[in-house]
């Protein structure tokens, strides 16, 4: 019996250092990593360790993602604790982490004067490709982004969501280990949003890491696996979409009018008996309210973690509604 | 160039890209100098600009000045010279706004982040440049000619002053090309350059310093423009161009080795926000 142990042990052990030579370190790693800019502290102390696949970091306008994105990209140095890129340190191995990452910035670095074509044969050659193959990647990226028919004109006429697809494409000429893309979708309409949506999760599945940033809990929600929360400089939490949301520990009891209309909402644990004593408080405010119960969202879980709203012209009033009542009515 | 890939050994089946190759300083600025010609010839306005304002400057200072200048007519011999260097300034300034904008958009940043040698955008920059301003040069010599400008030079000398011009030209880019680093919008990049236009001015380009005011005197004949339009003066009229000569090739090296190692320092610095 004792032997049998032993062998059963043994033979996980050889799987477990095998499975270990496989795998790799993280993707991204920080230890301690702060950068502040003329004093004033912008990261503090950053720890966080990621494999691979797709990662939001989620913060309000000023958090330091950009800043973050722009450390990790090899563009600002940090100003002490690690960084591993690929394990791989940017102070002094950038030219080898640039040969394995793409970055698209916030603001998109496409060629206003160069048509779409020309931007990604451009790009093409800088990256390697012999002029016919650059040619021919081109047009195929045309194609998958749905530029095709514009990409003989200048980029300067192209609309917000074309360039922001450009800017895409160019960072896919050479497939990277990891694409960085800072707040991707910021500024694009609902149906842009979407289509880039799709095109980063098929980027996903072809094997290349995403670092994205986003002020919308709902990207993050929707694309990444692991969100890490970022605030005034600090990882307030980290994990899946819906760790997140189990942080807010209940759910909100919706109060509609007659019409309709949410009055009010108000936090409850969930449990039967809170439920009765808040719907009877509900009740007694005024005749003929509704009640439903709404699960806690990214949103509710940002406000519980930082104390304020992550994107102030994300309210619910001009957002889809993506967290659709549960439709339990609990009490007339 | 290419990095080795460093990532540990994978299970077979594994589709994670390979690093890219990335280019080399040869591939990289035959690529930017396409492109920065391709932005040359398609800001027409500017292109107009840097041929049309020498050719008016010309036109203007041979047929509206030149008469009080000079009553004998030779002027059109003098002047020739001045308004080829001033055109030169004109085209030139359009690569401190290229710079500038390269610098304050995400261009910078992103080829930053790729395996390029991001320096060579700024090579790209400068020969578009010195191809913009010979073109524009030619253009003006050859209405010069159109409208009488009889040039003694021989084979010899004209090599002597396309050598000349380009190597003038090389200086003067350079240093807008470094005005376009040092300026935080490419509309500062052009108002810093609007100065460095007013320098013929105040050489011998169009008058002989002698005929200056005195406290003039000293800056006119030290500036690097007199000894080069002073040079090519002398070239195009079939003479030796004697010291200037000297003087305006040490002023060109010497602005050109200030200006790029200027560049050199700030340009790893730069990022745009
Ligand atoms: N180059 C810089 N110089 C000075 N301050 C900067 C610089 N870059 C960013 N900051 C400051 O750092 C903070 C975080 O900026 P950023 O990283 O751009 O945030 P986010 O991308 O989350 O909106 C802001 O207060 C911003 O003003
Ligand atoms: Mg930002």
């Amino acid at each position: 019996m004792q032997r049998a142990g032993f062998f059963v042990y043994a033979a996980h052990y050889v799987c477990h250092t095998q499975c270990m030579m496989y795998t790799e370190s993280p993707v991204l790693e920080l230890a301690g990593v702060s950068k502040g800019y003329g004093g004033e502290p912008v990261l503090r102390g950053l720890d966080l360790s990621l494999g691979r696949g797709v990662h939001a970091l989620l913060g309000p306008n000023g958090a330091g993602k950009t800043t973050l994105i722009n450390i990790l990209t090899t563009l600002v140095p940090h100003d002490s604790g690690t960084v591993r890129v690929l394990g791989l340190d940017p102070a002094t191995q950038a030219g080898r982490i640039r040969h394995r990452i793409s970055v698209t910035g916030q603001f998109a670095a496409v060629d206003e004067v160069l048509t779409g074509r020309e931007n990604l044969v451009l790009m093409g050659r800088l990256l390697g490709l012999r002029p016919a193959a650059a040619r021919a990647r081109a047009d195929e990226l045309l194609e998958r982004f749905e530029i095709a028919t514009a990409g003989g004109r200048r980029v300067a006429t192209y609309s917000g969501g074309m360039r922001r697809r450009l800017d895409l494409a160019i960072s896919l000429i050479w497939p990277p280990e990891v694409l960085f893309l800072d707040e991707p979708t910021t500024g694009l309409d609902t149906r842009s949003r979407i289509a880039l949506w799709d095109q980063i999760r098929t980027l996903a599945a072809e094997g290349t890491s995403v670092f994205l940033t986003t002020q919308y809990l709902e990207e993050a929600d929707q694309l990444a696996e692991q969100i890490t929360v970022l605030d005034g400089g600090r990882i307030v939490a980290q994990g899946s979409a819906g760790h997140l949301k189990s942080l807010v520990g209940g759910a909100f009891l919706r109060v509609l009018d007659g019409s309709g209309t949410v009055v009010q909402e108000v936090a409850t644990d969930g449990s039967a008996a809170d439920l009765a004593r808040v719907s009877a408080e509900v009740a007694a405010t005024a005749p003929g309210l509704r009640v439903e119960l709404r699960q806690p969202t990214l949103d509710d879980a940002f406000l519980h973690l930082t104390g304020h709203r992550a994107h102030p012209t994300e309210d619910s009033a001009d957002r889809p509604d993506d967290n659709a009542p549960h439709g339990l009515e609990v009490a007339r | 160039m290419s990095a080795p890939p460093t990532t540990p050994t994978r299970p077979p089946t594994d589709r994670t890209p390979s690093p890219a190759p990335g280019s080399g300083i040869l591939t990289a600025s035959a690529a930017f100098v396409g492109r920065a010609t391709r932005h040359s010839l398609r800001d027409v306005e500017a292109l107009l600009m840097a041929v049309v304002l020498p050719l008016m400057l010309m036109l203007v200072f041979t047929y509206v000045f030149g008469g009080a200048i000079s009553p004998s007519g030779d002027y059109l011999d003098y002047v020739v010279p001045g308004i080829v260097l001033t055109c030169a300034g004109f085209g030139a300034a359009s690569t401190a706004v290229g710079v500038a904008q390269d610098m304050t958009t995400g261009t910078i940043n992103r080829l930053r982040t790729m395996p390029v040698p991001s320096g060579t955008v700024l090579v790209g920059h400068v020969v578009a440049s010195l191809a913009r301003n010979l073109l524009a040069t030619a253009v003006v010599v050859l209405a010069a000619v159109l409208i009488g400008f009889r040039p003694a030079a021989g084979a010899l000398e004209w090599l002597a002053v396309v050598a000349l011009l380009g190597l003038y030209i090389l200086a003067i880019t350079t240093v807008f090309a470094m005005l376009g680093l040092l300026a935080h919008s490419p509309e500062a990049a052009s108002g810093y350059g609007f100065v460095l236009l007013f320098l013929p001015y105040a050489s011998s380009a169009f008058v002989p310093v002698a005929t200056m005011p005195s406290w003039l005197h000293g800056f006119a004949e030290h500036q690097p423009i007199t000894p080069v339009i002073e040079a090519t003066r002398a070239l195009l009229a079939g003479s030796p161009p004697g010291g200037h000569a000297l003087v305006a090739i040490l002023w060109c090296f010497g602005i050109i080795a200030v200006a790029a190692a200027l560049t050199a320092y700030v340009f790893p610095r730069r990022v745009a926000r």
